[in-house]
């Protein structure tokens, strides 16, 4: 367990709020931060049935500022950033020269010569050196201001409930991936309605003081709406159900956003160069020796991080991030797996039968291919 | 946290409740916390002869899975029918009905050599949380 005294990890705005909660804290990319605050698995379903609470302020927020912003981040990312118009958001990737992913990236144009590039904890300062590089001599300036921001989200089908009681901002005109500067319980914030978790939501940006009124306005608000504070176990647990990639286990310098099945974000007709172009446009042609699956366990024991896929007893990939998923009720996966593999587990689809299994500390034990995501949010009507 | 006075306790977080020469065994408080929200137990089955400080089952959670490790020698008489069913058990009432399994004692009456007192016990997870 973190030792909570430890100087060395740094701390949230909110971790007296979590203090008083309760949590079991826990060390994430530097950072202490709340793992539980009670059943991680009872915070998993609120936020699938009525809303959860998240305190993310640990992850990365850097300001790119200037007349050469929109043509920085065209460079360094492989999105167009300059198309994105401003008050919209998009999720993409900075790639190494070879295509290997350094993170994944939500952007959010917020003027027309200003935008929000939000980085995972872990990655933040690589993302913010290479910013800084790739912007030399571009008319932009690159800050890191994680310091400047406490980041609160609010997930799940009463979220947007909940938040229009604490704001006169027209919640409907604030649509998927879009960000609006609003006024939440007193506090100027930028409400984005993005999330990690695979139902709708926000993400408010505000200042580090003011981070602490807000939890407790938003946690009274949501008190009719059945909101409870959620830790980050949850918070993998939902994003592994909505099929969402974790840099670190999905995502990683050695995997092209292709072998993630996310070369939708690459933009190869955009006009320039990008770092990563060449080695990511061969890569897009090329046959992949790789693909990304998604796996349900037939038995209860779950397959997890760094476990062997078997393929008629034969190792053929591994598993990146395994759980037992509270909403299908049974352990899933996804994993990395040989496309001859996949290929051939496809077309045995019903034969394949005891094929297919996952290595879980010794034992053999079933598993089937299923679609990407596990979990889809019922539409709304 | 709760450690019972009356309960003996393993340094790898089993707890052992000793009555007519038999154990019934269970994982601590501390433990489940440290563990989260339990999905599945492995515990060993009925008959079996085991042997203390072997590994004989596994608790499994959200984010982990660890070993459970026999207390004592003996046979395993019982195993906690309810647990397969309610996993949760073992987090809503771990020295209840969270209990996993029961050994008849090789040592009788006695208790079994190598357990831990409450205090002691309680002074080696105050350590680990240094």
């Amino acid at each position: 367990m973190p030792d909570p005294q430890s100087p060395a990890l740094r701390r949230t705005p909110l971790a007296a709020v979590h203090a008083g909660l309760g949590a079991t804290m826990t060390e994430f990319a530097g950072w202490l931060m709340p793992l539980r605050y009670g059943s991680e698995t009872a915070e998993h379903n609120a936020v699938r049935k009525a809303a959860g609470l998240f305190d993310l302020s640990h992850m990365g927020e850097l300001m790119i500022t200037g007349d050469g912003a929109a043509a920085v981040l065209d460079y360094a990312l492989v999105g167009e950033a300059s198309a994105i118009k401003p008050g919209r958001a998009r999720y993409t990737m900075i790639c190494a020269p070879d295509g290997g992913v350094i993170d994944d990236l939500i952007v959010y144009r917020l003027a027309e010569s200003q935008y929000l590039v939000v980085a995972n904890a872990s990655n933040a300062a690589v993302v913010a050196a290479e910013l800084a590089e790739r912007s030399d001599g571009r008319g932009a300036e690159v800050r890191d201001r994680t310091a400047d921001y406490a980041l609160i989200a609010v997930q799940g089908p009463r979220a947007a409930a909940i938040v229009a009681s604490l704001t006169s901002t027209d919640l409907d005109q604030v649509r998927y991936y879009a960000s609006y500067q609003a006024t939440i319980a007193g506090s100027e914030a930028l409400l984005a309605r993005t999330g990690y978790t695979g139902e709708d939501g926000f993400e408010i940006f505000v200042g580090p003081q003011e981070a602490a009124p807000l939890w407790e306005a938003l946690t009274e608000a949501g008190r009719g709406f059945g909101l409870v504070p959620a830790g980050l176990a949850a918070r993998d647990s939902l994003r592994l159900e909505a099929g969402m990639p974790l840099y670190g286990n999905e995502l990683g310098r050695d995997v092209t956003p292709y072998d993630a099945r996310l070369g939708r974000v690459v933009n190869l007709d955009k006009p320039g160069d990008f770092v990563g172009r060449a080695a990511l446009a061969e890569r897009a042609q090329a046959a992949p020796t790789r693909v990304l699956v998604g796996l349900a366990g037939q038995t209860r024991r779950v397959p997890r991080h760094g476990y062997s896929v078997l393929w008629n007893g034969e190792p053929c990939g591994t598993v990146t991030s395994g759980a037992p998923s509270p909403t299908l009720g049974r352990p899933i996966a996804m994993a990395y797996v040989t496309a001859e593999m996949a290929a051939e587990a496809r077309s045995a689809a019903g034969t394949s039968q005891g094929r297919l299994a996952v290595d879980i500390r010794g034992s053999a034990e079933p598993a089937e291919l299923v679609p990407l995501p596990f979990y889809k949010r019922p539409t709304p009507n | 946290m709760s450690v019972p006075e009356e309960l003996y306790y393993t340094a790898e977080h089993e707890w052992v409740a000793i009555s007519d020469a038999t154990a019934r065994v269970g994982i601590t408080d501390y433990a489940q916390r440290a563990l989260g929200d339990v999905v599945y137990v492995t515990a060993p089955a009925q008959g079996t002869r085991v042997t203390a400080g072997d590994p004989c089952g596994e608790v499994e959670s959200t984010k982990s899975v660890s070993d459970i490790y026999c207390p004592a020698d003996g046979e395993v008489t019982e195993v906690n029918p309810e647990i397969d069913e309610d996993p949760g058990l073992v987090n809503s009432d771990p020295y209840g009905a969270g209990w996993l399994f029961k050994i008849k004692l090789d040592s009788g009456d006695q208790v079994p050599p190598g357990l831990l007192s409450a205090t002691e016990y309680t002074a080696l997870t105050a350590e680990a949380q240094q």
